[in-house]
């Protein structure tokens, strides 16, 4: 416990006390919300420290959560590259099917230490809205989950997996209803109802300290993965894999890792239907610099300043901003930012499904199309580290949809 | 000398709070919006607050939202925003300009020339939104050097430290949200609303706008007796909301200001000094 808030206190270097990292990151946000935020940042600076939060938390990733995810050697698809060996993260293991429970766990804990008695959360895929909808349940806590209307009908599964935990789901018709229109009602929420009212935010999006705070919950995934390869293969990975929406999968696997410098990382972002058009959602890769809730990052606009629609396959992608990690990330070189299109990542979500009899989330497959092209580069006695960081349950009615099969 | 700054120096030798209605540029359509500003002017409007459109405005209700979308499915952006307060200068040359939107669109045009654009245009005043005065230090030098105000929001929950930086960054006035929530939200509180407005005149030296929630002659009126300006949105708003010529926009803002302008001149005129000293 002491090791990891000492861990928790190395991290706490980037981003700064106003939450920047380089020049992203920040507070750009309606002075009505800067309190909560900075009530938000105390409590989480003070709990991250406190050995009782910390305790209580990883009984819950272990028992509720059923961490520690394994790593799982993908010998089939390694034998058919013919490349590096292809090791995935399986967080598609967890309680409710995601990595995002990692998350929701620790900042549900936050809200009832923080004596608030109503969570809300914005979804895109429904992964989040479930995490927090189940530690709602968990915790006796009201839950609302803004979700774009679009993606309501695109993830019906989801919707009524949070309505069976008690949740609330509020389909969001504004802007292109999905998960970026959610996100701005769920702040519209908060900054009403913020007396009572946490919002657990579900990527490391958004305005400081939410970045740095689900950095730290997702964190788990970076630091096992990181002991295991050490206990089980001996050695660190030569390259990490994830897919990028917000980021918080990825963040989570790369942040234990950068000061590994012979480890490569690898973010990889939704080309939709290609990067030269706009019908993707690949802010890093093809978005510039701007401000949108409430950091400055890479985001996806028009000339006016005004953001556009993006499109994937995988509601959870479907976002045209990112994590101002992921940008600091991007610009100083640490990490480097890919895109995977919509085909691409069905061709690779079909190969996991067939080949190593594993349903990927449409979101990992995009980090599993990225990696099985990696691989393929990489000599045989090299490993690629996949964040598989959710499994594909929720996606089959889209995919179904894609292939033209009715049930 | 900033029009803002002539303009709240005249209001107060005249014992006159100031009505600052709020319009969304573009809204419902883009040529009603020069000659809604006018309307309101001559209802009795004395600086107006012209938002700009943008695609995702976080810190607004329902209302102003539609209006957004709205504006932009018609073509407004920042560049047809410019425009308008060009054509509003034409025959205006007195009343402020209050320019509120989001940081984005400026980010991309570029702060530096929007700045300059914008005191070429004749705008005085700039509030936005999502730019707090934690983030605003390089913006604020940029408009400091085109003579244009960056106008703060401070609200119930602004603490002291808070307050002291908006202080050292503002100018213009400052404008106080005087209810938790997005524009168009709730009601006003008009009862909390002199201690809050003390502890910000004790932190602040500029004058006072309250907005959010004000709907009604009557609030307007009661906000009339504390604030040094009251600000109207959402409710403006939501009527221009219905109307589909310009002329039914002139007649819309000139019947729902101008009883306001009334009810604010009715209520116990007091000096800003008097009102200080009061609360």
């Amino acid at each position: 416990m002491v090791e990891q808030a000492l861990k928790v206190e190395q991290q706490e270097s980037l981003p700064d006390v106003g939450g920047h990292f380089g020049i992203f990151g920040g507070r750009f946000v309606s002075e009505t919300l800067m309190p909560a935020l900075e009530e938000l940042d105390e409590a989480w600076r003070h709990y991250l420290k406190d050995p009782d939060f910390l305790a209580e938390m990883d009984r819950d990733l272990a028992h509720f959560v059923g961490r520690p995810s394994p790593l799982y050697l993908a010998e089939n698809l390694t034998r058919e590259v013919g490349g590096a060996r292809i090791v995935l993260k399986r967080e598609d293991l967890n309680h409710t099917g995601a990595h995002k429970i990692n998350n929701t766990v620790g900042q549900g804990l936050l809200a009832r230490a923080m004596g608030k008695r109503r969570v809300i959360a914005e979804t895109g895929a429904g992964q989040h809205g479930v995490a927090s909808a189940t530690i709602a349940a968990r915790l006796g806590m009201d839950c609302v989950v803004y979700m774009g209307a679009e993606d309501v009908r695109r993830q019906s599964v989801n919707v009524f997996r949070m309505k069976l935990l008690g949740a609330k789901v509020v389909a969001v018709e504004s802007g292109s209803r999905t998960l970026k229109d959610a996100l701005n009602e769920a702040m519209r929420d908060w900054v009403t109802n913020v007396d009572d009212t946490f919002y657990i935010l579900g990527t490391v999006a958004g305005p400081h300290p939410y970045p740095a705070m689900v950095r730290d919950f997702n964190a788990v995934v970076g630091r096992e993965a990181r002991a295991q390869m050490l206990t089980e293969y001996g050695r660190l990975p030569d390259a990490l894999v994830a897919c990028v929406g917000g980021g918080s999968n990825a963040i989570g696997l790369f942040h234990p890792f950068i000061d590994d410098t012979e480890v490569a990382m690898y973010g990889v972002e939704a080309a939709g239907r290609g990067l030269s058009g706009h019908e993707h959602a690949a802010s890093l890769c093809a978005g510039r610099v701007g401000v949108l809730h409430g950091s400055r990052t890479y985001l996806l606009d028009d000339d006016s300043g005004q953001i556009r629609h993006t499109h994937s396959i995988s509601a959870g992608l479907d976002y045209p901003g990112v994590g101002p990690e992921h940008a600091w990330l991007k610009d100083c070189g640490r990490a480097q930012y890919v895109g995977i299109s919509d085909s691409e990542a069905m061709e690779a979500f079909h190969a996991l499904t067939r080949r190593e009899g594993i349903m990927p989330a449409l979101e990992s497959a995009h980090a599993i199309a990225y990696g099985l092209k990696l691989a393929a580069e990489l000599s045989r006695d090299k490993i690629v580290l996949i964040n598989l960081s959710g499994r594909g349950d929720k996606d089959i009615n889209t995919v179904a949809e894609l292939e033209g099969i009715e049930f | 000398m900033n029009r803002i700054d002539q303009r709240f120096a005249d209001l107060k030798a005249a014992a006159r709070v100031a009505l600052v209605p709020y319009v969304t540029a573009g809204h419902p359509q883009p040529d009603a919006t020069v000659a809604i500003l006018h309307a309101a002017v001559a209802a009795g409007a004395d600086l107006v607050e012209l938002g700009m459109p943008f695609s995702d405005v976080m810190a607004d209700g329902p209302v102003i939202q539609n209006a957004h979308e709205r504006a932009l499915a018609q073509g407004t952006g920042l560049e047809q925003v410019l425009d308008m307060v060009r054509d509003f200068r034409r025959e205006d040359s007195d009343t402020p300009i209050i320019l509120m939107g989001y940081a984005n669109p400026i980010e991309r045009r570029g702060a530096g020339r929007f700045a300059r654009e914008a005191a070429e245009a004749g705008v005085d005043g700039l509030l936005i939104v999502d730019c707090p005065a934690d983030e605003a230090d390089e913006l604020q030098g940029l408009l400091k050097a085109q003579g244009i105000h960056q106008i703060f929001l401070v609200a119930p929950t602004t603490t002291e430290h808070r307050l002291n930086h908006a202080a050292r960054l503002a100018g213009g006035f400052v404008y106080y949200v005087s209810i938790k929530g997005v524009t168009g939200a709730a009601s006003l509180d008009v009862e909390s609303l002199a201690p809050m407005i003390k502890r910000v005149r004790a932190r602040i030296n500029l004058p006072v706008a309250v907005g959010f929630g004000i709907r009604e002659p009557a609030q307007a009126a009661a906000v009339s007796a504390t604030a040094d300006a009251v600000v109207i949105g959402s409710a403006l708003v939501d009527r221009l909301d219905g109307c589909s010529s310009v002329e039914e926009a002139v007649a819309t803002v000139r019947d729902f200001l101008a009883p306001v302008r009334e009810a604010m001149d009715n209520s116990a005129p007091v000096s800003i000094e008097d009102t200080a000293r009061v609360t």
